[in-house]
């Protein structure tokens, strides 16, 4: 394999894996501050043993989060140099910028809420839950504000040596695109949270074993996974793709399957792109509901693959549209389940109806898949550019580091993260069947042995 | 504004030199002064809640860097690419076993983590040397501004050097004992009982050592790069930097011999940064010294990012770096003291 595939594969794997623990911890930070809330406004303790629970699995991720996190910023320059010094000016602010205003925040009040409970008041404590949230949701903007820069860059002009700069430091913040990424992205990692919320839960109520937390759990999860699911969907999944189609009209063709420009066009549900013969194999269509999706018409044209130059294709066409539409399917599919769930609830027979349980519990797995495959189709939907339409994706590796050296490194990381996934697995099988209360003695031990 | 942004990103190297510094300074000592459980418990709880915080700085030093000083980012990092990737793994490592040898109470499980603990902050010390001897030696950049190192050529610094050879390899065994000096004088300061006293012999056992390679460090120098000295001969004040490196060598023994272990603490941070400060002066204004062809240093001038991202990364930096201070200042105030020897519960 050449260089550029394998450092293509390299940060792909990585990036992939490190998200794993994000984006559940970023909408957990979120559900933990809920669950701390109603400690103090309800006063009962079992919320103050539900967050002590989920304060442990999430300082597990947490970890992995940052020790998977730590390559992320090293290989934009070990394998991506030639992009890091054309376009540093311009993406290492934001970079830069998440490690001072997210990671110190982060790293300072995530100590002081594992271990401070004792020494603190429980307003404070509330507080250093918080910070921990905003700290991590701050990391998540950075992130995709660099990300957005790359999809749609803005504010920048260019120096005669090539090497791009930042032109105003507003238009970089204010990017639209990265607004309506991050409204998304974020509504993807409470999505993720509120599963694996509702998962413990149903499994908790399914063992009929801690039932008070079971029951606890499962209502949190499924309040705030239906209310994630649907902004997921509408507005921000929506206002996305209208924004995509058009500034990046290759990615959405593509995405969705349409090689030549129709008015009136059809969404494909199902089918398999075969882009020798350009055309959908076995599809299954909806007609006219692609136009009205982007254009809110039935009658728009939509720009078909046809219009636009075949170097300018994505080039892993078929991922790209299977990744889409497992995102795609798997939403709908969490809004039907989530939808179901919370009727039950508000009839008050969700905790009785085991049928339901079973799904919900199997169904934490999924949130998961459908983000890698958002991710996906936003990355793979960017190509052949690195940045859009200024540098391409094979002007930007470390050529001076060759295939061998990234086969090796890559290599590397996979063994190491094999090791970090079984260690995980253990863990939080560890911290589920020990159960809330267990987990709240070991916390308060914690907290109080510093003291 | 060069000169200005070379300095912001030399403190926060320096201070994390210093912090996390204490901290892997802790790992190496770890295995040697702290024989029991609890003594162990002990000595994870001294660093438990600022580990990952002090370990921010290299994040954050890393951003600025990137972000200040783009063409160095980009040769440097994929220059040094086995070395990094070394790095990265460790302190994936590293931070595992601090965090995961807490969560199972069984004997086998903890003295894996421990020994992985120790390992890999060995490691990470003698890696960080050579790094910053590699840097100060200079590295063969080609005229596209990029280099690719192996791991190592013949040992010799010439035209064709490696990540290590005598010099770099000199360095790593200097970062090591350093830091394992500053990590057991926080051991000292943190904890008490059996584990405060050794601690403190194991930094007086290890100090003989450093004072040898510090000595030693300053002619290496020299021989590596003879350039290094231009700064100190052109502003022969800056010969204070050495001199502090010695006298702040003599406080950490005095101090220790009288009990104070606070100031012989802050004597080896003063150490440290002296240490790093002298290195930087010796580089400036170049950030990485080229070896084997003249004039294709990597300096301040042909590296630096435009004037309008440094202006308003001045305003967001300083304000950012204010409130991080004041983080630090809030947490270490919460947990001042010593650790508590026999305190209940698990570790961290």
């Amino acid at each position: 394999m050449d260089a550029l595939s394998l450092h293509r594969i390299h940060f792909a794997f990585t990036v992939t894996y490190h998200y794993l623990f994000p984006q559940l911890t970023m909408g957990l930070a979120l559900l933990i501050v809920v669950i701390k809330s109603l400690a103090i406004k309800t006063g009962e303790e079992k919320y103050d043993i539900a967050a002590r629970f989920w304060a442990k699995i999430f300082a597990v991720n947490f970890l992995l989060g940052v020790v998977t996190g730590i390559p992320m910023e090293f290989q934009f320059g070990t394998n991506w140099s030639e992009f890091s010094r054309r376009t540093g000016g311009v993406i290492g602010m934001p970079l830069a910028m998440e490690g001072i205003f997210s990671f110190f925040l982060e790293s300072a009040f995530l100590g002081l809420f594992l271990f401070g409970e004792k020494r603190l008041s429980r307003w404070m404590h509330w507080w250093s839950a918080f910070l921990v949230f905003v700290g991590s949701w701050i990391s998540g903007f950075f992130i995709i504000i660099t990300d957005a820069w790359m999809q749609h860059p803005v504010a920048y002009h260019v120096t005669p040596s090539g090497l791009y700069e930042v032109s105003s430091f507003w238009g970089l913040m204010l990017n639209p695109w990265a607004w309506l990424q991050y409204a998304h992205n974020m509504c993807g990692s409470v999505v993720t949270a509120s599963f694996v919320m509702a998962s413990v839960g149903a499994l908790y109520l399914l063992l009929r074993r801690d039932e008070v937390y079971g029951r606890t759990f499962l209502k949190l999860g499924v309040i705030s996974g239906v209310l994630s699911c649907i902004m997921m969907i509408f507005p921000t999944g929506d206002l996305h793709a209208k924004y995509m189609a058009k500034h990046q009209p290759a990615a959405v063709a593509a995405m969705e399957g349409l090689f030549n420009s129709e008015t009136g066009a059809p969404l494909v549900l199902l089918g398999q792109p075969d882009v020798e013969a350009q055309k959908i194999d076995n599809p299954i269509v909806v007609n006219k509901v692609l136009s009205f999706l982007i254009y809110g018409t039935t009658t728009a044209e939509v720009q078909g693959l046809n219009q636009i130059p075949r170097d300018q294709w994505p080039t892993t066409l078929p991922l790209l549209f299977y990744a889409y539409h497992i995102m795609a399917g798997l939403g709908t599919y969490f809004l039907l389940l989530m939808g179901l769930a919370a009727i039950l609830l508000w009839r008050g027979s969700l905790f009785t109806a085991r049928w339901l349980l079973w799904p919900i519990l199997l169904s934490f797995p999924l949130p998961y898949i459908a983000n890698t495959a958002g991710w996906m189709t936003a990355e793979i939907g960017r190509q052949p550019w690195l940045v859009y339409g200024l540098i391409r994706t094979a002007q930007g590796y470390s050529t001076h580091v060759g295939a061998g050296s990234s086969l090796f490194t890559l290599l590397g990381f996979l063994g190491m993260y094999a090791v970090l996934s079984i260690l995980w697995i253990v863990l939080v099988y560890n911290f589920i069947q020990d159960g809330p209360i267990a987990a709240s003695v070991e916390a308060a031990a914690d907290s109080g042995e510093a003291a | 504004m060069g000169t200005l942004w070379f300095w912001i990103v030399a403190l926060m190297l320096v201070a994390y030199v210093v912090l996390d510094g204490f901290d892997i300074g802790v790992g190496i000592a770890y295995l040697f002064v702290a024989r029991t459980e609890p003594e162990r418990q002990q000595a994870m709880r001294s660093i438990g809640p600022f580990w990952d915080g002090n370990e921010v700085w290299l994040l954050a030093a890393g951003g600025t860097l990137f972000f200040a000083f783009p063409l160095l980012y980009a040769s440097a990092f994929s220059g040094f690419y086995l070395p990094l990737m070394i790095v990265l793994w460790l302190l994936i490592l590293r931070a595992v076993s601090i965090e995961l040898r807490s969560h199972s109470a069984e004997p086998l499980w903890r003295t894996f983590f421990d020994a992985l603990f120790t390992l890999s902050s060995v490691l990470l010390a003698i890696f960080y040397g050579a790094a910053l001897a590699n840097v100060v030696r200079g590295v063969p950049i080609g005229a596209d501004d990029y280099f690719f190192l192996p791991l190592w050529t013949n040992w010799q610094p010439g035209a064709h050097p490696g990540i290590l050879d005598w010099y770099t390899v000199t360095g790593g065994v200097l970062a090591l004992v350093a830091l394992s000096v500053h990590g057991s004088l926080y051991l000292a300061l943190k904890t008490e009982g059996d584990l405060e006293q050794r601690s403190r012999s194991f930094a007086m056992k290890a100090w003989p050592v450093l004072l040898l390679l510090t000595l030693a460090g300053l002619p290496l120098t020299v021989l590596a790069r003879p350039h290094s000295l231009d700064s100190y001969l052109a502003h022969p004040v800056l010969f204070v930097i050495p001199c502090a490196v010695l006298a702040s060598l003599f406080v950490v023994v005095l101090a220790t011999r009288r009990g104070s272990a606070m100031t012989a603490f802050l004597g080896s941070s003063v150490y440290l940064a002296s240490m790093m400060a002298g290195a930087v002066i010796g580089l400036f204004p170049v950030l990485l010294p080229a070896v084997g062809s003249e004039g294709r240093d990597i300096t301040i001038a042909n590296a630096l990012a435009g004037s309008h991202t440094l202006h308003i990364g001045l305003v967001w930096w300083t304000f950012g770096i204010l409130l991080a201070i004041l983080y630090f200042s809030v947490i270490h105030w919460l947990f001042r003291g010593k650790v508590a020897q026999n305190a209940e519960g698990y570790g961290h």
